[in-house]
């Protein structure tokens, strides 16, 4: 028992120091703090009703609600018309992504610089154009467009068009800036106009990531086409906020399954050919 | 010119492809056109021309006094603290089912297959993350408020349900990316699951969950300015009450200030991930 007097070979006690609540040198602190306040403000400055649904008479209403959605309805001919109406979230998203894409690619030229010389005098304001599309979200481009060409699926179109154009043209932009040099080097040096080494230098490399980025915008336009009918731009969205609106709530379960089905088949395929393009 | 021309100069070898390729455009197109009922002339009728023209002309200048800009800022912390309550209580619903569907917590799996019964509750729970994400954020909205009425209530429950769904599947799918071997040896060696997920899963993947969730913050900012349009609170709600009275220049500001907004969540967002990258 001599151990404790021999400090050489003794079992030093090590002293686990509890780390502090908060240090003002460390950045997650600051970070978790920062958060922490901007939640308590959140719900503090929010007049919340918790007591809408949180007390048993809410469940009970939302439980009655619930028990209204079924059973949907399947009668043939209101299937007829969901079927059209999700034809027509199809149509709305496929056209409003074509006419992005030209949209887009054209305002894409301007906006990006393709070489060292070029002067791209209208970069940054076409970039500005670009990112007004891009930060005004579909439905609000819809509801203004409502003011111009009515209820209809043309406003949705138009208002996906725009929105997506913003999107799909800065990365465009950022692809026709990022092609390799040297093919349009290549034609430039030999006195060939702007558009033709556009066309057969710069284009045929950045197609495949042309591609992939508008069917990925589809994808999401798919999405969003189905919901911007609620505010009356055509689709399944229009006939959803319509039923709902009317208290049907049976047609409003089935359109709402309508919607599920065709988000489930739209993801199923774009995981599909993603596993396929993998290959 | 036809493949067959007689002059070889003026051959044009794609010509097949090329008819090809437009006939098969026009004719998915066609439908595309009717269903949309495209018809670009309604822009420049005069029955919408008029009103277009004087809600634009309206926009210049944008609406600056005093009681409407604050009424503006009010609305649009409103749009914030609606996003930040319904991102927080997404949160705590999507941890406890994202911990409940990890396949790396499972005890069972250690040993070769996992067990049936706790396959079937991960893929149980799995599948009402899914339910829950594939409703769009503006459908629950609509729904809750006709449960819970107008205001801000709906939009946090809106944002609350669908991305609990979004961030419980994300999270899943962070914690099974990681490299299971500390977790699967704390477990081994008889530590709880809380304990595995504590001191081995969460510091691999603190970082990275992190920024998916000030990234998802982001996105709930630009969803919960629009959910005011189904009268879910917020920015929205004051636009689409503008736009109904056709008040071009009080559009216009709130256009500016949503820019702002948007641009804002971005740039903070942006400059957060950087720090946790």
């Amino acid at each position: 028992m001599k151990s404790n007097k021999s400090p050489t070979h003794s079992n030093t006690s090590f002293k686990v120091v509890a780390p502090k609540l908060f240090d003002a040198h460390c950045t997650a602190c600051w970070f978790v703090a920062a958060v922490m306040c901007l939640m308590v403000a959140s719900f503090w400055s929010l007049d919340l009703q918790w007591a809408q649904f949180l007390t048993w008479s809410a469940f009970q209403k939302m439980g009655k609600f619930i028990a209204e959605l079924f059973p949907p309805n399947v009668e043939p001919a209101f299937l007829k018309k969901l079927f059209v109406a999700s034809l027509e979230t199809l149509a709305m998203s496929a056209l409003g992504t074509i006419l992005a894409v030209i949209l887009g690619l054209a305002l894409a030229l301007p906006a990006s610089k393709s070489h060292a010389e070029d002067p791209a005098r209208w970069r940054s304001a076409t970039r500005l154009v670009l990112n007004a599309l891009r930060s005004i979200p579909e439905l609000v481009w819809a509801a203004m467009l409502l003011i111009t060409v009515g209820l209809g699926p043309f406003a949705g179109t138009l208002a996906l068009a725009l929105h997506t154009a913003g999107v799909l043209g800065r990365l465009f932009a950022e692809a026709i800036e990022n092609a390799p040099a040297s093919p349009s080097f290549a034609l430039r040096t030999r006195g060939v106009g702007v558009g033709r080494v556009f066309m057969y230098a710069t284009l045929p490399q950045i197609l495949p990531q042309l591609l992939s980025y508008t069917l990925y915008r589809w994808e999401n336009n798919i999405r969003a086409a189905a919901v911007l009918g609620v505010v009356g731009a055509g689709g399944l969205g229009q006939m959803l906020s319509y039923h709902l609106g009317l208290f049907q709530m049976r047609e409003t379960s089935s359109v709402l399954i309508a919607m599920l089905i065709l988000v489930a088949i739209v993801d199923a395929l774009s995981y599909a050919s993603r596993k396929f393009l993998e290959r | 010119m036809t493949p067959t021309s007689a002059k070889p100069e003026l051959r044009d070898p794609a010509w097949l492809g090329r008819m090809f390729w437009w006939l098969a455009a026009a004719v998915i197109l066609w439908p595309l056109l009717k269903l949309t009922e495209f018809k670009p002339s309604l822009l420049f009728e005069p029955g919408a021309l008029k009103p277009t023209w004087h809600f634009l002309t309206d926009f210049f200048p944008p609406k600056l006094d005093a009681e409407f800009l604050i009424m503006l800022v009010r609305e649009t912390w409103r749009t914030v603290a609606i996003a930040t309550a319904g991102l927080t209580l997404a949160m705590l619903l999507a941890i406890p089912l994202c911990l409940l569907s990890v396949r790396v917590l499972s005890i069972s799996a250690l040993n070769g297959r996992m067990a049936f019964l706790p396959s079937v509750a991960r893929q149980a729970i799995r599948s009402v993350l899914i339910v829950l994400r594939s409703v769009p954020e503006l459908v629950w909205a609509l729904l809750f408020v006709r449960i819970v009425g107008l205001g801000p209530t709906s939009g946090v429950l809106a944002i609350a349900l669908a991305y609990s769904g979004m961030l419980g599947k994300v999270y899943a799918d962070i914690l099974e990316s990681g490299e299971p071997h500390a977790t699967q040896s704390l477990l081994r060696n008889g530590t709880g699951r809380l304990q595995a997920f504590f001191y081995a899963l969460l510091p691999q993947t603190a970082a990275e969950l992190t920024s998916y969730t000030v990234y998802r913050w982001e996105c709930a900012i630009r969803s919960s300015a629009v959910l005011g349009f189904v009268g879910a609170g917020g920015l929205g709600q004051q636009m689409d009450s503008s736009m109904k009275m056709f008040n071009g220049s009080e559009v216009c500001s709130m256009l500016i200030v949503f820019m702002l907004l948007v641009w804002l969540a971005d740039k903070i967002s942006a400059w957060l991930r950087q720090g946790l990258a």
